[in-house]
């Protein structure tokens, strides 16, 4: 990195501290932040990691410093990740609305960017008060990161300027760039935004995957001044894969909860009937984005597990084992919530009543799946416990309680929740080729093949291998979910190519609770995003940089889950009450007040 | 204004649920504070303290049992008595050691350098351990750290302790937080307290207590004699009673437990009539 950048980066920091320190005069934080960057002045601009003690730690104004930082930190990703996930789904919407020239998605898709503009501005200010937190509370800690990742802060404060310039551009541009041309320099635009915010995304994922799996520092943290070696850490492409899978699947559930209480509070048939469209869509978004989320899961574990088998095991059998009996019930809530806003919607159509009857059954097999995903093997149990249980783990159910037997679970809820999508989607139509009943024929039989091959794989390497291969089923049961899902998706295709509508579409004939189902995956996401992200961070335990900076402040201690869980359920509060004013400023920025006799005429 | 006030009650109840189950549905386990580093004081330590302080590292700071139980994780070290010299002898040993003290401490700081075959990284062949350098990272032993476990692998496996206690370790001058002197722990008086930190009666019903998954011991002294209920003790899978699975009891009850509490619990059960 050029001297000059380095001097703007420290310029930027030290501006920011001396702020800090105007701000809390009390508070040594010169000293603390002197050391970091007296790491940056040795051995040729690169020293060890700091060895801290309790000390190094300041108490500002008596605030517990790891709580700020981790609701401060919480409450910024979850606003990035919806305002990086909105651009997404914006710009194919705005595709959509131009291939077919049907103003509904243009109108759709501008609504939907309107939601995230004061989104944007809250993600900036929560990441600027990160920073401040930081530097506050974990100094040293900071002044390491700062040392080794200076290059990337430095580009990351350039590509939050475009991001700005970007947005701006996109969203006020939006009716002006309307029309041939124009049209193509609008999408470009929205183009653009999305690659610099995925820029950033990758950018910020690198610090913490860094803090996880540290790459280009010897074993006393020394950096090697290989700046993409630290970016491209192992860790760094299994979060960045999973956080832009997640994002999307979160930022469908924001804007669905918008159009949900948009569509309860509507005053007229017209505005029911654009907002469940609107709300479908999103739901439609966050469910297409939450059938591979599983999948990408697994994977950022089985990476984990690769890079360090103790942090695998912390993750999955050790002390965050109990944690995932949460994540069960709250993945239950998200797949039964957003497969019962798809039944209800069934309602819009009068051809549905013809899928009502496979309803039940298809609600009989969730519900039997989550509860085999819900199913502990072996946990840690106080001898009481143990006697009440019989030993570590259930004689009949623990089966169930295995890494195979989940992944079962799971691939049976994602092809169920796919039918209950394929009977909505065929819902109105009727098709009129000649060989549809063969079509449907090999339908169920693509299904019923799908399904036994994952049972088979789930069960033989389950219960008929040895520990070594028991996750060996986990790939080819992707891999058939995958091919039902493709195969079907294609087949049916065929089979209604032409097909006749039943009738017109009722949008806006929906109940009211189906509403409440989005609300339900809106809260659940938020909620779930909150535990997985204490998850990750908190497999670290006891070090700011795993095997490199240990965390030496009087926080260090795991919590238990109970306080983890309240935490995450304060920042939650703090979270939507943000997102409400956030849709409370959309609507008051199209609401105009005409005072009478206030204005000279 | 009541539809907003409802969705916000609906939100709040929705958290509220969730905050609910993982604080009264779930049990509050206070994790391991972080460790504090020891000062082992080696001056005062006979060889079976020695070996007690490496069981107790490798069942605790080592996080050793992480992985080497009974899960099949990582390979058995029961019969690393029996194993260690075949792979020292083995084709596929990559490693510089010339005897099995040194093949244990080459596998506790590079354990690349023989891995069992099945237990290798996936795509490595088995030629790439998971297993990371207990001598770095978050495990970080010290050499006498090294040493203890050593001693106690070779215990634990019936091989000659071969390990010497090293007597050239500095001590920091500052205060430790925590010395850790090797001393075992105090033996257990009775019956009863061995059954509590052993959970026996998870299994067992003794009295009062009721376990079924292994059998009834009420009144086992009428039926088997105290040579019997030794051999049952320290070797579980020697007599399989009907009805009952082999494998189920712990097999290292004998590395647990105090001779003088093997007695206590032979006389007790013995009486049990």
């Amino acid at each position: 990195m050029n001297t000059n950048k380095k001097l703007l980066s420290y310029g930027i920091l030290a501006t920011l501290v001396v702020g800090l320190l105007a701000a809390f005069g009390g508070t040594d934080l010169s000293a603390a932040f002197a050391a970091g960057e007296e790491v940056a002045a040795t051995t040729g601009g690169y020293g060890p990691a700091p060895v801290t003690t309790a000390a190094d730690y300041p108490s500002v104004a008596g605030a517990n410093g790891r709580l700020v930082v981790w609701i401060v930190a919480q409450l910024h990703l979850w606003f990035a990740a919806f305002v990086l996930a909105v651009p997404i789904f914006v710009f194919i919407i705005e595709v959509i609305g131009m291939r077919t020239r049907d103003k509904r998605y243009d109108d759709m898709a501008y609504e939907f960017i309107k939601v995230s503009i004061t989104a944007y501005s809250l993600t900036a200010i929560l990441g600027g008060l990160l920073l401040f937190a930081l530097i506050l509370f974990y100094p040293h800690l900071f002044g390491y990161l700062s040392t080794i990742f200076s290059d990337s802060m430095f580009y990351y404060a350039l590509l939050f300027f475009a991001e700005s310039a970007v947005l701006y551009l996109y969203y006020y541009g939006w009716h002006w760039l309307q029309g041939g041309v124009r049209k193509w320099i609008h999408l470009t635009l929205g183009l653009l935004l999305n690659a610099v915010g995925t820029g950033l995304m990758l950018l910020a994922n690198s610090w913490l995957t860094f803090m996880m799996s540290p790459a280009g520092v010897d074993a006393a943290g020394v950096f090697s001044g290989d700046s993409w070696a630290a970016i491209h850490n192992f860790l760094w492409n299994p979060i960045n894969i999973h956080r832009f899978v997640a994002n999307i699947a979160y930022g469908g559930s924001i804007v669905g909860a918008y159009a949900a209480f948009k569509f309860l509070t509507a005053g007229t048939d017209r505005e029911k009937a654009h907002y469940d469209w609107m709300g479908y869509n999103a739901n439609f978004i966050a469910i297409c984005a939450l059938l591979p989320l599983p999948f990408a899961g697994y994977y950022l574990a089985a990476e984990i597990y690769a890079y360090s088998q103790q942090m695998g095991i912390t993750l999955m059998g050790g002390i965050f084992a109990w944690l995932f009996i949460i994540q069960a019930v709250l993945i239950g809530a998200l797949f039964l919530s957003a497969n019962y806003y798809l039944w209800c919607g069934m309602g819009r159509s009068d051809g549905a009543k013809r899928y009502h009857k496979y309803i039940k059954y298809i609600a009989i097999v969730l519900i039997g799946a989550f509860l085999v995903w819900f199913t502990p093997h072996t946990l840690v149990l106080t001898n009481s416990e143990l006697k009440a249980l019989g030993g570590p783990h259930h004689s009949i159910l623990g089966p169930l309680g295995i890494m195979p037997a989940k992944n079962t679970a799971v691939n049976t809820m994602i092809i169920f929740t796919f039918l209950s999508f394929l009977f909505y989607r065929r819902s109105n139509k009727v098709a009129v080729v000649r060989w549809e009943r063969a079509g449907n024929i090999a339908q169920v039989a693509l299904f019923a093949a799908g399904i036994a091959n994952i049972l088979f794989l789930g069960i033989y390497h389950g219960y008929f291998t040895n520990t070594v291969y028991k996750v060996a089923a986990s790939i080819p049961q992707v891999m058939t979910t995958f091919v039902v899902i493709v195969t079907s998706l294609v087949l049916d295709s065929f089979i209604y190519r032409g097909a006749k509508d039943v009738g017109p579409l009722h949008w806006g004939r929906i109940p009211d609770r189906a509403q409440y189902a989005l609300f339900l995956l809106a809260v659940a996401f938020t909620w779930l995003m909150g535990l997985m992200g204490y998850i990750r961070s908190g497999i670290r335990q006891h070090w700011h940089v795993v095997d490199i900076m240990r965390d030496n402040s009087a926080d260090a201690f795991t919590p238990t889950l109970g306080y983890a869980a309240n935490v995450v359920s304060i920042a939650a509060i703090i979270f939507l009450t943000m997102v409400i004013f956030v849709f409370w400023i959309a609507q008051v920025s199209s609401t105009k007040t005409l005072p009478s006799g206030y204005w000279k005429e | 204004m009541r539809q907003f006030l409802t969705v916000i009650s609906f939100m709040l109840l929705t958290i509220g649920a969730f905050a609910g189950f993982s604080n009264l549905g779930i049990p509050q386990i206070e994790p391991a504070p972080p460790p504090v580093e020891e000062v082992i004081d080696l001056g005062s330590m006979n060889m079976e303290q020695f070996i007690a302080l490496g069981d107790r590292i490798f069942n605790g700071k080592g996080t050793c049992t992480l992985c080497h139980n009974s899960l099949g994780r990582a390979p058995d070290l029961g019969q690393i008595g029996t194993n260690a010299q075949a792979r020292l002898d083995d084709d596929r040993y990559a490693g510089d050691a010339a005897d099995i003290e040194g093949y244990l401490s080459e596998s506790l700081t590079n354990p690349s350098a023989y891995v069992v075959v099945g237990f290798g990284k996936a795509g490595s062949d088995d030629t790439e351990s998971p297993m990371p350098s207990t001598s770095g990272g978050s495990i970080a032993l010290s050499d006498p750290e090294l040493a203890a476990v050593i001693a106690y692998l070779q215990d634990k496996g019936g091989l000659e302790v071969t390990v010497e206690i090293p007597t050239d370790v500095e001590v920091p001058e500052e205060e430790p937080a925590e010395v850790a002197s090797g001393e075992p722990r105090a033996p257990f008086t009775t019956f009863q307290e061995l059954a509590d930190e052993f959970a026996c009666e998870a299994c067992h019903t003794i009295g009062e207590e009721a376990g079924d998954l292994g059998p009834n011991l009420s009144a086992i002294g009428a039926s088997r004699d105290a040579e019997y209920i030794r051999r049952a003790i320290l070797d579980p899978n020697a007599d399989i009673a009907e009805g009952f699975d082999e494998g189920m009891m712990p097999d290292d009850m004998g590395e647990q437990i105090y001779a003088i509490e093997l007695e206590i619990m032979v006389d007790f059960l013995s009486q049990l009539k």
